[in-house]
């Protein structure tokens, strides 16, 4: 298989804050000078960058840097990049890597994601950077958005709570369930030093906190954050001298077979996740069983649910029941997700956060919320709606 | 706008989706269809996904739909558009495959459900007609 290409030789991250009101090309340089020492290397080895979803103005806080801006600061000398937004899930950026170096283009290529909606918001809160905030001044909708917009629905929070709707239709599934999402990372977040809510929550605080738009509560919406996460994939045989031993990608997910769409896709309750995850599956010989800690999106509580069916840790319409009382999600538990606090808890890292915590755990770097038994098999998977990735992780 | 209406994000109108914002002008809820196989295709499309033919027109269906699923909305994205209202996803009674996010107007929030029979009622604002539903039979 062509994952054997290449590895993941480093990680970095910035400094990650609800609001820190810092110039984000400096926050993803912070990153990728850290994800390049983690490595081994200097500036001088990279020859590659991959990024999602490249330079981008609005909406506001949604890219903190794209290609160019990295390329010239650090004056590297590339080979190869890719930065855009039309890939599979957030993660597909860091996958193109992958595709790179296995046709021999790139030999470490520099991956980063780099987001400052929470200052970009600053006190005025999300509707001041959905398409929505714009409204006025003779705007007027155009491609995809002009099916949603018009009738108040400009923000993914509405789009996800309708699949989430449909599940809850179809399969019976609770909002007392879906909050395990919600209550298990905050109870992962209290240990991760980074994560930006860390109070403890209750199912009350859940149950009685207000309403996004049902089923979804404020807790089920990730939180907007500022932060620059990076990765280094190496070429497999350039990475043997390196710091670490490397993490390897036993398998990636890429696929998408149904309508490229939040709301023609055929069946909501799966989203596009489920044929990414599918490919997964057909790419290893390794099973859900022999996994060990799952770092799963969650920009919505229910995107979690829908990979834990996705990748097959229960049947198709079971995740209410799988997640029901948290046992079996915690970090002791069978398997253990987003063990970080995930974007709900620790901040929208936007799916980058996800193969950062699960390489650390795989490293042994979880500090205190370190996985125990030394786990040796990890997923990372982001991406909702018709955008979904994921990759399998091993340390061996 | 010389009336009371709330104020509404409006599509923009162009030669290749004019025909369904308009439609509401005659009353009608209109799709482009393959004139070959008859198949409705949503959003609009130069050619037909199931046979390739490139003759295509629009043409109005019933109005009649389904609700295959919904949320009520209370978070204040827009201003003008003032919470709670009921955001849903309705697929038309001549294609199953065919599904349009619209609002569901006439009754409260509380009686909307999955699999509610909904027909098309227009609001128009400016040079566009938006396309939202009610309950069959029930005026607004």
């Amino acid at each position: 298989m062509s994952e054997r290409a290449a590895v993941i030789s480093g990680i970095g991250q910035s400094d990650v804050g609800r609001r820190l009101y810092r110039n984000p090309v400096e926050l993803t340089l912070d990153a990728s000078l850290a994800a390049i020492e983690d490595a081994g290397l200097t500036r001088d080895d990279i020859d590659g960058i991959a990024t999602y979803p490249g330079n981008m103005e609005f909406p506001p806080g949604f890219s903190g840097a794209g290609v160019t801006e990295v390329q010239d600061a650090l004056r590297l000398n590339l080979n190869w990049y890719n930065g855009g937004i039309e890939n599979p899930g957030q993660l597909g950026s860091v996958i193109t890597a992958w595709a790179a170096i296995g046709a021999g283009y790139a030999n470490h290529v520099l991956c980063f994601r780099t987001v400052w909606e929470g200052s970009a918001q600053g006190d005025k809160g999300r509707a001041s950077v959905t398409m929505g905030g714009r409204s006025g001044g003779g705007f007027r909708a155009g491609g995809f958005m002009q099916w949603s917009l018009p009738f108040g629905a400009p923000s993914a929070a509405n789009w996800i709570a309708m699949c989430a709707q449909r599940h809850f239709h179809e399969y019976g599934t609770t909002r007392e369930q879906l909050a395990q999402i919600a209550l298990n990372a905050r109870k992962n977040a209290a240990l991760n030093p980074k994560a930006i809510y860390r109070d403890p929550m209750s199912m009350d605080d859940y149950m009685n906190v207000r309403l996004i738009t049902t089923p979804f509560c404020l807790y089920d919406c990730d939180v907007p954050a500022d932060g620059s996460t990076a990765f280094i994939v190496s070429r497999a045989d350039a990475a043997a001298d390196l710091r670490k031993p490397p993490v390897q990608v036993e398998a990636i997910g890429s696929a998408i077979h149904g309508r490229p769409s939040w709301d023609q896709w055929e069946d909501l309750t799966t989203m596009a996740l489920r044929d990414a995850a599918a490919m997964m599956w057909q790419r290893t010989d390794l099973t859900p069983a022999d996994v060990d800690l799952a770092e799963l999106y969650d920009g919505f509580s229910f995107i979690t649910l829908a990979w834990i069916e996705a990748l097959g840790f229960c049947k198709k319409g079971e995740g209410g029941p799988f997640i029901e009382g948290g046992q079996r999600i915690a970090r002791d538990g069978e398997i253990p997700v987003n063990t970080h606090g995930g974007q709900l808890s620790a901040g929208r890292l936007h799916g980058y956060g996800f193969l950062h915590e699960a390489c650390t755990q795989l490293w042994g770097e979880g500090g205190e919320r370190q996985v125990p038994g030394n786990p040796e098999v990890g997923i990372a998977a982001a991406g909702g709606g018709p955008l979904g990735g994921c990759l399998l992780l091993t340390r061996r | 706008m010389s009336d009371d209406k709330p104020f509404r994000l409006l599509p923009r109108v162009e030669d290749t989706n004019e025909f369904f914002w308009t439609g509401g002008k005659d009353g009608e809820l209109r799709f482009l269809r393959c004139q070959t196989c008859g198949y409705y295709i949503h959003p609009p499309s130069p050619i037909c996904p199931k046979d390739l033919s490139k003759d295509l027109a629009p043409e109005a269906v019933s109005g009649r739909a389904t609700v295959h699923t919904f949320t009520v909305n209370h978070q204040p994205w827009i201003p003008g558009y003032d919470p709670p209202y009921v955001i849903a996803i309705v697929t038309i009674e001549e294609q199953d495959d065919v599904r349009l996010m619209t609002n569901i107007v006439g009754c409260s929030p509380d009686d909307v459900h999955v699999g509610m029979p909904v027909e098309v009622t227009f609001d128009e604002h400016e040079d566009v007609w938006l396309p939202l539903f009610k309950p069959r039979g029930v005026d607004r």
